[in-house]
């Protein structure tokens, strides 16, 4: 796993990857798209750590630390002491 | 396995005028949670065994901005339970998952409905399900939709998301629709705040915290890209120094025989006070939007937290003080 940006988690491997082009669907911010027959990041900074492409990957070719970019989950998690911050909007 | 067709229920494209208000309702904040849809299977039109099948969540506006958009397409709509939530954030907490489509699959008898095996999902779904398990679970292929309902119809003539519908936007319209919920989720801390503001510095204080409160919810969403620098925070920080400017002018100015210190001390309260707070709020709008990562908010937490909590405590203390030379210099 290749670490691609330095300001988000996502890391990105070319070997598993054969090509199928799900992690380019499924990115809202286009952060991935085809080079011939792999795929490659383009927008590495762009990353919201969504974590749809690696869900999406069925040859574990993305890894990415998923979670709510809400500074008022993260606030609500460490007022009451829980780990993960989970969003309490819908 | 028997399909139970009264199992399908009946639904069209039209919003009714009822529809539209429980939109209104969705938008002000107003019971929250209860803008739901029964989940299961619904039949748009006169679908076929043909028909295409789309997979949504059962907040009413997601289900409603689903069956609005598919103008002249006959289909069926399978609603999971999402107990009321959005598809994106559903997906996040994994409600609008795996697990509930494989389910739902099975329940609602889809696979004796329809001869096809393809379902067309929200992209914005994608974070919540692992396309190829549910191919490997429940046999059928996942096809991810365009971002937006309204490129539906466009993405079905070629089964071909662009990669314009592929992307997620922040546009005007899209941000302000969010404001009444942010301004609704801090109209009790703005009365409370203008109460104590109140209290120590009479209706000029009041109307100053309400100012940079609304600055924080209404005007922040709408400025947003046009607010200088990178981080929510500092851009909250320069809209709120902006909302501060006439009021610690004003104090400044107002008693012009009043030692120059006095002034100065009054005019930096506000200017020390106003734009914490409004850069919290800007801060808090990180989740409302389409854009900001988990690490990059914990970055600017760190980073921008301990600044608010100063500036703020400083304009609190300066506050006080002030308060009290006033009170006793009444007094003499």
């Amino acid at each position: 796993m290749i670490a691609v940006s330095t300001i988000n988690t996502l890391k990105f491997d070319p070997t598993p990857c054969t090509g199928c082009g799900m992690c380019v669907n499924v990115c809202p911010h286009g952060v991935f798209a085809m080079n011939g027959r792999v795929a490659y990041v383009v927008r590495a900074d762009a990353c919201m750590e969504c974590g749809a492409c690696q869900m999406n990957c069925p040859f574990g070719a993305i890894q990415v630390d998923s979670g709510v970019g809400c500074a008022a989950a993260m606030i609500r998690a460490a007022l009451t002491g829980k780990h993960q911050p989970e969003c309490g909007c819908n | 396995m028997q399909t139970n067709a009264s199992m399908i229920r009946a639904t069209t494209r039209a919003l009714t005028w009822a529809n539209r208000w429980d939109h209104f309702l969705a938008r002000w904040s107003f019971n929250r949670m209860g803008h739901r849809i029964e989940p299961g299977l619904y039949a748009l039109g006169h679908p076929n065994a043909d028909a295409p099948v789309f997979v949504t969540a059962n907040y009413t506006l997601s289900f409603d901005a689903l069956r609005s958009a598919l103008v002249g397409i006959d289909g069926y709509i399978l609603v999971l339970d999402t107990q009321g939530i959005n598809v994106w954030c559903a997906a996040g907490k994994g409600t609008f998952g795996t697990d509930e489509l494989v389910q739902k699959i099975e329940t609602t008898g889809l696979r004796d409905l329809v001869r096809h095996r393809t379902l067309i999902l929200p992209q914005l779904g994608a974070p919540g399900i692992a396309a190829h398990e549910v191919t490997k679970r429940a046999k059928f292929k996942i096809e991810y939709g365009p971002v937006r309902a309204a490129d539906l119809p466009a993405y079905l003539k070629t089964r071909q998301a662009t990669p314009e519908m592929r992307r997620v936007n922040f546009p005007l319209l899209d941000r302000v629709v969010l404001i009444p919920v942010e301004f609704i989720a801090t109209l009790l801390p703005l009365v409370i705040a203008a109460v104590v503001a109140f209290v120590l510095g009479g209706w000029f204080a009041a109307f100053a915290v309400i100012a940079a409160i609304v600055a924080g919810t209404v005007l922040f969403p709408i400025l947003l890209p046009w607010l200088p620098t990178h981080a929510f925070s500092s851009k909250g920080f320069i809209l709120g120094a902006l909302v501060a400017i006439p009021f610690a002018l004003s104090v400044f100015l107002k008693n012009p025989d009043q030692a120059l210190w006095v002034r100065a001390l009054g005019a930096l309260t506000y200017a020390l006070t106003l734009p914490p707070i409004t850069a919290f709020l800007a801060l808090n709008f990180t989740g409302a939007t389409t854009f900001t990562s988990r690490t990059g908010v914990r970055r600017e937490m760190f980073a921008y937290i301990p600044a608010m909590a100063w500036t703020f405590g400083t304009g609190i203390a300066l506050t006080i003080i002030f308060a009290s030379i006033r009170i006793l210099g009444g007094a003499q």
